[in-house]
């Protein structure tokens, strides 16, 4: 027994050592994303996230002086801060962007006319000339400082509810939701009849249509595009929420149909004999004993067609989205901001985060009904 | 009217649709059309028993056919008619404009590429964390957080990875961790042995696994394919066919082991991965296997937990080490369902579109198939050319699809 334990414990710990390697390694870019998303844009294009939770030095961008003039012992004096943060500790600070080092905390600088400027360890200036400053513009000073972490919910304001943000996400928000909850609920409706059809009732040709369905599960939603678009225009439809609804729902069905049905024909047999026996028709049968019975068939799919139109690009683009863009969803904006403000990693993240952010909320409030879908689901 | 009160009417008159529908419609074969009473009752009630399965039917059968089985024929029609002919019928022209494109031949190898690449790290890496997770204690956290990626859409997706993959010029910090892990190598000779030592070896020890695998599939071939009938035909072209892609992939290996003996690495200076064709691909492809790890290991996991407990209990009796438990009595008995999750993933990576379209946009020798489909449909505007390689996706599908099928109507029975 001790020799298989001596021997054991290596292995043990070297698992424990790989999954956690393993976790990390997947984590890590999501959460490079969500800390990223609660930095400054300054920050973000300066500095890599892993260092935002850590002191940093860096040179900070220029900050013109700014504060009212006050007349003591005949020379005119704004004193003010630079950094509303009180744990600054600045190394080295200048007043041109050729030298952004030339003083240390403590010095005088001569700006000329008399003017001088001092800033000390902690970011406090103080600005003194004989004259007064008028309408003139102040100096501008440069900072190398070493900064404590800071984050901001800046970039969820600007991104949510700034009403001036053309590229904002509120809307693109509320088109999503527009566009997931009937396209989640229709096709379990309609494939919850269906299943309960080719699971119970007995009919010719119920095993091909049982076939048919395995195979279209697979048939790739790139064939339907030109022919649906087409059919659309031509029944009037055009591009809109009815035409990705039905999209949506036509797409969903297999899957529904099939994971509902392989639930449903599980469900036990006499149950259904003796209410048939009791004079249940077949609608009470499916309405008071198999729909109840179904929930977690049900919450599996409804889960997987949220996720699926939430998450969709392709089908919105080609169904929904026309030229004024008033129906935009989230992932055709994030695409569009990945184009227009490819840099602004503040935006990109926070928006992307944002859109994110529900489907992982689902994700880990059901994620049991997820796997028991997911197993039900991939054809044995 | 405003779209959110617009989708609450539609829910409620598309549920409340679709109940009444069931509903009344069962009423009316109950009540008017073939009446439970009177002196035909009991035909009556046949009869409407054999008519109530397509009043069920009817609705799901309508969207399915509409939605799913006409434009596989719509779109075949439209890839052999050119629209700007007004849908004249050309023949194969539009598949012939097709193969003469060198783009087209650079999305179909790419594909190919994802198609060998996405599915095998996704089932290694799943198998990998499944059996590591059934081990611990916290194996169920570790799980859900290695699976959640599948929640993440793949434009989400993209975001995520495009800032790992950020740039930033020469002597400014770099915001992207690939590279800033690249900056750290410095051609000292850390950065030969990880770089230049290490993946040869890794290249050549893959290599000389598959080429042993080659040499048993063929020895299976040449004593089985002959003697005795017990494999049916399709299983000995499919091995061959295995052995073919196993070959091409020994080749590929050792070509890349004598390129990276003979490239000068660029130490020092940050790169632009997106641009540099071939690992571009390689580094999309990244992305897809972070989402579709999870799914794996989910269903192995469950499949690994079915395992009968003697066959390990026999296997520790007989002095089997952990290796030889997991990959000769455990793997073998998870086959099928390897087999079920490598063909899951295969018909994701067909469809793959957000993650280039968000990404790259196929520029930079990254186009694939559904990418490609896409450019010619909507930006071309070239029905004919779209549709045909729609119909190319249709075509790699149809193995997959016809499987299962067999599979499902074996199960019925």
């Amino acid at each position: 027994m001790n020799v298989m334990s001596s021997k054991k414990s290596p292995l043990t710990w070297a698992v424990h050592i790989s999954v956690v390697a393993l976790v990390a390694l997947w984590l890590f870019p999501t959460v490079g994303l969500f800390v990223s998303s609660f930095r400054t844009a300054d920050q973000i294009a300066n500095t890599g996230w892993w260092n935002a939770l850590f002191t940093q030095e860096r040179q900070a961008p220029a900050i013109r002086i700014s504060g009212d003039e006050a007349e003591i012992d005949g020379e005119f004096v704004i004193d003010g801060r630079l950094f509303s943060n009180d744990d600054v500790n600045i190394s080295h600070w200048g007043t041109s962007s050729r030298e952004p080092e030339a003083y240390v905390p403590g010095d005088v600088a001569d700006l000329g006319d008399g003017t001088a400027l001092t800033v000390a360890q902690d970011g406090a200036f103080r600005l003194s000339a004989p004259q007064s400053f008028g309408d003139s513009r102040l100096p501008r000073v440069f900072t190398t400082a070493t900064m404590p972490p800071e984050f901001t919910f800046e970039n969820y304001r600007f991104v949510l509810f700034d009403p001036s943000n053309r590229e904002g996400m509120a809307k693109a928000f509320f088109n999503t939701l527009t566009v997931t909850i009937p396209a989640t609920i229709i096709p379990i409706v309609i494939a919850a009849f269906a299943a309960y059809a080719l699971a119970w009732m007995r009919f010719p040709g119920r095993s091909l249509l049982v076939a048919a369905i395995v195979g279209l599960l697979v048939v790739p939603l790139q064939l339907a595009l030109i022919p649906l678009l087409r059919f659309h225009n031509e029944i009037g439809i055009g591009k809109g929420y009815l035409g990705v609804w039905l999209a949506h729902t036509g797409f969903g069905l297999p899957l529904a149909i099939y994971l509902l049905r392989n639930y449903m024909v599980g469900l036990p047999r006499d149950i259904i004999e003796n209410a048939r026996v009791d004079g249940a028709t077949d609608f009470q049968i499916f309405v008071k004993i198999i729909l109840p019975l179904s929930f977690p068939a049900l919450a599996s799919f409804a889960i997987f067609q949220f996720l699926w139109t939430w998450n969709d690009l392709l089908v919105a683009l080609v169904f929904l989205i026309d030229a004024t863009g008033e129906t935009t969803v989230m992932t055709k904006q994030i695409v569009e901001l990945l184009g227009t403000r490819g840099g602004n990693w503040e935006i990109l993240a926070t928006s992307a985060f944002v859109s994110i952010a529900v489907p992982l909320a689902v994700f880990f409030a059901m994620q049991r009904y997820l796997v028991r879908g997911l197993l039900a689901g991939s054809v044995k | 009217m405003h779209p959110a009160l617009q989708g609450l009417i539609t829910i409620i008159i598309g549920v409340g649709g679709c109940v009444g529908y069931f509903y009344f419609s069962n009423q009316f074969l109950d009540r008017v059309l073939y009446p439970a009473t009177g002196k035909n009752a009991g035909r009556n009630i046949n009869r409407a028993n054999q008519i109530r399965p397509w009043l069920f039917l009817a609705p799901a059968l309508l969207a399915l056919g509409l939605y799913l089985a006409y434009p596989v024929f719509a779109t075949l029609w439209l890839s052999v008619t050119d629209r700007n002919a007004g849908g004249a019928f050309v023949g194969l022209a539009n598949y012939r404009q097709m193969f003469d494109e060198p783009k087209f031949w650079e999305a179909v190898s790419n594909n190919m590429l994802w198609l060998i690449i996405v599915p095998a790290f996704s089932t290694a890496f799943g198998l990998l964390a499944a059996q590591l997770t059934d081990r611990i204690k916290w194996g169920n956290i570790a799980k859900s957080l290695i699976f959640m990626p599948m929640a993440i859409s793949f434009v989400g997706a993209a975001v995520i990875w495009k800032l790992v993959y950020d740039t930033r010029p020469a002597g400014q910090d770099q915001i992207g961790v690939l590279n800033a892990v690249w900056l750290v190598f410095d051609g000292g000779p850390m950065s030969v042995l990880i770089l230049k030592i290490v993946p040869p070896l890794i290249l050549v020890v893959f290599a000389g696994f598959l080429a042993y695998s080659v040499i048993q599939i063929a020895r299976s071939l040449l004593r089985g394919g002959f003697s005795h009938s017990a494999t049916p035909w399709w299983g000995l072209v499919l091995r061959a066919g295995l052995a073919l892609v196993a070959v091409w992939l020994v080749w590929v290996s050792l070509r890349s082991v004598v390129s990276l003996a003979t490239v000068s690495l660029p130490y020092g200076e940050p790169q632009t991965w997106l641009t540099i064709p071939f690992w571009n691909s390689i580094l999309l492809m990244v992305v897809l296997v972070w989402i579709q790890t999870g799914f794996a290991m989910v269903i192995l996991s469950a499949a690994l937990r079915g395992v009968p407990e003697e066959t390990i209990e026999a296997a520790v009796i007989d002095g089997a080490n952990p290796f030889q438990i997991f990959f000769k009595i455990k793997v073998p008995q998870i086959m099928g369902t390897i087999v079920v999750v490598w063909t899951t993933i295969t018909i994701v990576v067909l469809k793959v579109f957000d993650i280039v379209f968000a990404m790259t946009n196929g520029q930079w020798e990254t186009q694939v198939l559904a990418n490609y489909m896409y450019d010619k449909l909507f930006r071309a505007n070239d029905w004919g050319v779209g549709s045909a390689s729609a119909m190319i996706i249709m075509l790699l599908v149809t193995p997959i699809l016809v499987w299962n099928v067999i599979n499902a109507r074996k199960e019925m029975r």
